[in-house]
């Protein structure tokens, strides 16, 4: 009984495995922050073309070390890599979408957009320095607010997050004694706080947890009708985050220099204050050129198509002069070990 | 003494002996009391668990969760056939895998190994294995197969589970093969038969309704592993049966999905959890009853 | 006859006549393969090597791996508590207390538990219900742990919010010691969770070995205590433990060796905050499984990596420690039963 069953277990494998289709796979990982959209743009790009492109969303500090350990074809990460890194590991980045970086909270009695909050007031919750919701620090910013006198149960990133380094940038910006005791990066030290997996553990704790507050990007706030709060910008405006916000935060970008570009506290009337870029990174020299035309391919093609679909996340999709600049530096910059530029057109 | 006296003596003694078995009566009866009640904590927490389950899981079972693939957050639509048969591929290859080793180790272990230093401590570095955490063995695969050939694959996780197997057959088909009689294995020695003919045509023969119970409880054993499947096959959104792929995986997918903040990703995480806890259950049960009858 | 056709073993025997025996040797043998036996004997043999070159394999990869982390930190890794990804130090304390303590917290509950299940099994139940029963205990340790880490986070923690921890932190609140034990936000997220969902993962473990190692207590014993008037209670507590005592020591070392190597029940609830600050049970905390599974995809090799992989060598090292003894212990209690060990 036993050989008959594997044996027939064995021809369906075989047959599994004959009959798959011999379209384009390629596999990239990294960032939650832009994980909506890329899941959204994989969806409509294989109904479109039939290639697959499997993104797994395991965090920008993942993506990083698995394209640096080149298990993945492309990796994706919310922290630009500095210039001289880039170099020394040879690799090449461009953003794709530009984003925003919310607080939700689940305070009972709390509307959307009904808290205002200060970069130097979000620093010392997460320093642990202000612990309940009635302090009268916080009071002051809220008049008329019903702030419940219970204690803050802060959320953040367990794993290592691109979110979390726009977080923590804007934080070290604004609030002196988080960038003395904490700093910034993916992942750093948290005086405090649960930590979720991905936006999705954080979105997911802060929706459970009650009188809980945490930071995600806004697609998972709007996608699960969350609780945002306003937050004051360079100008000392109180602003809510929506779209034209992030995109007048990136207004002062300077993307000819460099694709490096921070988009925390930027001046604007409008701005919102933790808006940032997502970047795909990819090796300069590929030794897999087919998948690398492949990967080059959806881009392109999201460039092309995919503003629509961004814009219903409320992401920001880069500007038209930003898009060719990109492709420019495909050609000019990833090359196959021949020396050919990839061709992906 | 006095009649009386004695009676009084007597009496005395009687009181304090029916008082101490009062006593003791009654811690028998707490005791007992408390038993049951153990008892009856370990089973609520199983009703409940499965309960639960049930009522979040049966929800979400349609055709659908067969035939559709895992769909992006907030898609209408969507189902789970990747992950299924992801797992399906990778459990019954790891098993597939892990069980001629067992088998063969498992046989060195009851028949030749009963002496001598290498059955002995092959034993012990078994039961090692068998409860080794499985997080660190999907980091040993990581670092040696994962980042040796850059890419994320089928075939790793499989490794990963083989690993898991093996351990689980040696020691069901050690303790299957240690209970059959010697005197089966003298009768046929006495024949003529040589060891190894001996071993397959009768001892293992013997035994196998035990041996065939292992490999299924292992099967039902890697079939609800996430941990070792982390760093190994990640995962797919999309069908492939390219083991050479990342592939999607069962616990996997209800891992990430649980996590999440979005309804249809939890409850397709529910209806997962659903069919890997019946699977599992069914092939538990399948697997003793089998047994029984077959012994 | 000739003596071409005399068969070999034939003798001259009495009265001067050619006879030849029934214990003549056998015609010359039609032996099997000799090789066959060699080369079934080296597979069943090349199989335990691999099992051992296995071991070894995993722990030489372990080794190699946590180097530098070994070579920066040494022995310190294991009492500092700094986790710092930043300024690139690390310290393993908080993630190895908080496997220690949510294991002890589930030993604390599931022992006397599964103690409890081992007495109603072998003592109390009747005989109809004894089989259903004792298989329902086993079919709870086949669930996979992703189902109570997912039903821990989704059904039971907001439970615990509110009808155990809101009420435990209300009562305990001004009591100087234990308040601090229950401090920290009742939010069903920390040690204590953790702790309680391991316990119900392991109570069937150390229940079927407790309830196996009860039943082959000699029936003598338990006779002659019944004989001289004892109660239930009495014969558990005072004759089939003491003599079962090595083989329930080594079941609960088997459910401790569990819990600590478990990655999936726990890494929903624990809260994964890689620091020591306060002494809560309540307090979102860190275990070394729930730390690999969160941080090992984006360690970047380095110190980061190697001393996520140093813990994973501490957590195999403390597993066999406990199997060890556990192992022992059973193998001790196996011999006084007279079974060649």
């Amino acid at each position: 009984m036993t050989t008959s069953l594997s044996r027939a277990l064995a021809a369906a494998l075989l047959a599994g495995v004959a009959g798959l289709a011999s379209a384009q796979d390629m596999t990239g990982a990294g960032a939650t922050f832009p994980a909506p959209i890329y899941a959204k743009w994989a969806d409509a790009y294989n109904k479109a073309t039939a290639a697959r492109l499997n993104y797994q969303s395991i965090g920008s500090g993942a993506g990083i070390q698995q394209i640096r350990a080149r298990t993945v074809d492309f990796g994706a990460s919310d922290m630009p890599l500095a210039d001289d890194v880039l170099a020394r590991d040879g690799l090449v980045q461009f953003p794709t979408v530009i984003g925003g970086v919310v607080l939700v909270v689940n305070i009972k009695g709390i509307a959307p957009g009904q808290i205002k909050l200060t970069g130097q007031l979000l620093g010392d919750i997460y320093l642990a320095k202000i612990t309940r919701w009635s302090d009268p620090a916080l009071r002051a910013v809220n008049p008329g607010v019903p702030l419940p006198d219970e204690a803050i149960s802060p959320v953040r990133r367990a794993d290592g997050s691109g979110t979390s380094f726009i977080f923590t940038n804007y934080l070290s910006k604004t609030n002196a004694e988080w960038k003395a005791k904490v700093g910034e990066g993916t992942a750093v030290n948290w005086p405090t706080g649960a930590g979720g997996k991905g936006n999705e553990g954080v979105a997911a704790f802060v929706q459970r947890l009650p009188n809980s507050i945490g930071y995600v990007e806004y697609a998972y706030a709007k996608q699960n009708k969350m609780t945002h709060t306003l937050l004051q910008n360079k100008d000392g405006n109180f602003v809510a985050p929506d779209a034209d916000n992030f995109k007048a935060a990136a207004a002062g970008a300077d993307w000819n220099k460099s694709f490096f570009q921070v988009l925390t506290d930027q001046p604007g009337k409008d701005a919102w204050p933790i808006s940032g870029a997502t970047f795909i990174l990819v090796y300069k020299a590929q030794e897999k050129p087919a998948s690398a035309a492949g990967v080059l391919k959806f881009f392109d093609w999201a460039y092309a198509n995919g503003d629509k679909m961004a814009d219903d996340l409320e992401y920001v999709p880069l500007p038209p002069g930003v898009k060719d600049l990109v492709r420019k530096s495909w050609a000019a910059s990833i090359k196959d070990t021949a020396g050919k530029p990839i061709a992906w057109k | 003494m006095s009649e009386a006296a004695i009676a009084t003596g007597a009496d005395a003694a009687q009181i304090a002996r029916r008082r101490l078995h009062a006593r003791r009566k009654r811690t028998n009866v707490v005791a007992l009391t408390l038993a049951l009640a153990a008892m009856a904590f370990g089973i609520f927490w199983l009703i409940w668990i499965l309960v639960e389950t049930v009522r979040l899981g049966i929800g979400g079972m349609s055709l659908a969760l067969f035939t559709e693939m895992t769909p992006p957050p907030q898609a209408e639509t969507g189902g789970l056939a990747n992950a299924i048969f992801g797992s399906l591929a990778m459990v019954t290859t790891a098993t597939l895998l892990g069980t001629p080793i067992g088998i063969l180790a498992g046989i060195y272990l009851a028949e030749y190994g009963q002496r001598g230093w290498l059955g002995h401590t092959t034993r012990f570095i078994n039961d090692i294995l068998l409860s080794a955490p499985s997080i660190v063995i999907g980091l040993f695969i990581y670092a040696a197969v994962v980042a040796r050939s850059r890419s994320f694959s089928g075939w790793a996780g499989v490794l990963a589970l083989a690993l898991i197997v093996i351990p689980v057959v040696i020691r069901t088909t050690e303790n299957m093969l240690a209970l059959i009689p010697n005197a089966l294995r003298e009768a046929a020695y006495a024949l003529g038969t040589p060891k190894w003919r001996v071993v397959l045509t009768v001892t293992l023969r013997a035994a196998r309704a035990g041996v065939i119970t292992g490999i299924l409880l292992a099967f039902a054993r890697i079939a609800g592993e996430t941990a070792p499947l982390l760093f190994t096959a990640l995962s797919n959104q999309f069908w492939t049966s390219d083991m050479s792929q990342p592939m999607a995986s069962l616990p996997v997918t209800i891992f990430k999905f649980a996590m999440s903040p979005y309804e249809n990703w939890q409850k397709l995480a529910w209806a997962g959890v659903f069919l890997i806890t019946l699977g599992v259950l069914l092939l538990n049960i399948v697997a003793r009853t089998f047994f029984r009858n077959r012994i | 006859m000739s003596a071409a056709t005399l068969p070999a073993s034939a003798y001259l025997g009495a009265e001067g006549k050619i006879r030849s025996d029934m214990n003549d040797r056998p015609p010359a043998a039609r032996r099997a393969s000799p090789w066959a036996d060699v080369l079934f004997s080296t597979l069943a043999q090349g199989a335990a090597w691999l099992t051992l070159a296995l071991l070894a394999g995993i722990l030489i990869s372990l080794v190699i791996g946590a180097a530098p982390a070994i070579r920066a930190y040494g022995l310190s890794f294991l009492w500092t508590s700094e986790w710092d990804p930043v300024q690139n130090r690390y310290g393993g304390l908080a993630m190895i207390y908080g496997t220690l303590m949510t294991s002890l917290i589930a030993l604390v509950i599931a022992v006397p538990v599964s103690f409890g299940i081992a007495l109603f099994l072998t003592e109390l139940s009747p005989l109809w219900l004894k089989r259903p029963l004792g298989t329902a205990v086993e079919l709870l340790a086949a669930v996979p742990s992703i189902v109570y880490g997912m039903w821990g986070l989704l059904v039971f923690s907001p439970i615990l919010s509110r009808f155990v921890q809101q009420p435990l932190q209300g009562a305990f609140k001004d009591v100087p010691l234990l308040g601090a034990l229950f401090s920290g936000p009742p939010v069903g997220i920390g040690l204590l969770s953790a702790g309680i969902i391991l316990a119900i993962m392991v109570i069937p473990f150390i229940a079927s070995v407790m309830r196996d190692v009860f039943d082959v207590t000699p029936p003598m014993l338990k006779e002659s205590a019944y004989a001289l008037g004892s109660t239930t209670w009495e014969v558990v507590w005072k004759v089939v433990l003491p003599y079962t005592k090595t083989g329930v020591v080594g079941g609960i070392m088997l459910g401790l060796g569990r819990a600590i190597g478990e990655t999936m029940a726990v890494t929903f609830v624990i809260g994964n905050f890689n620091q020591l600050s306060s002494l809560s049970l309540f307090e979102a905390a860190n275990s070394i499984t729930s730390a690999l599974a969160n941080e090992f995809g984006e360690a970047a090799p380095g110190l980061h990596q190697a001393s996520l992989i140093y813990l994973g060598l501490v957590l195999f090292l403390i597993t066999f420690v406990v199997l060890s003894i556990s192992k022992i212990l059973l193998q001790r209690l196996k011999r006084r039963e007279g079974v060649v060990t």
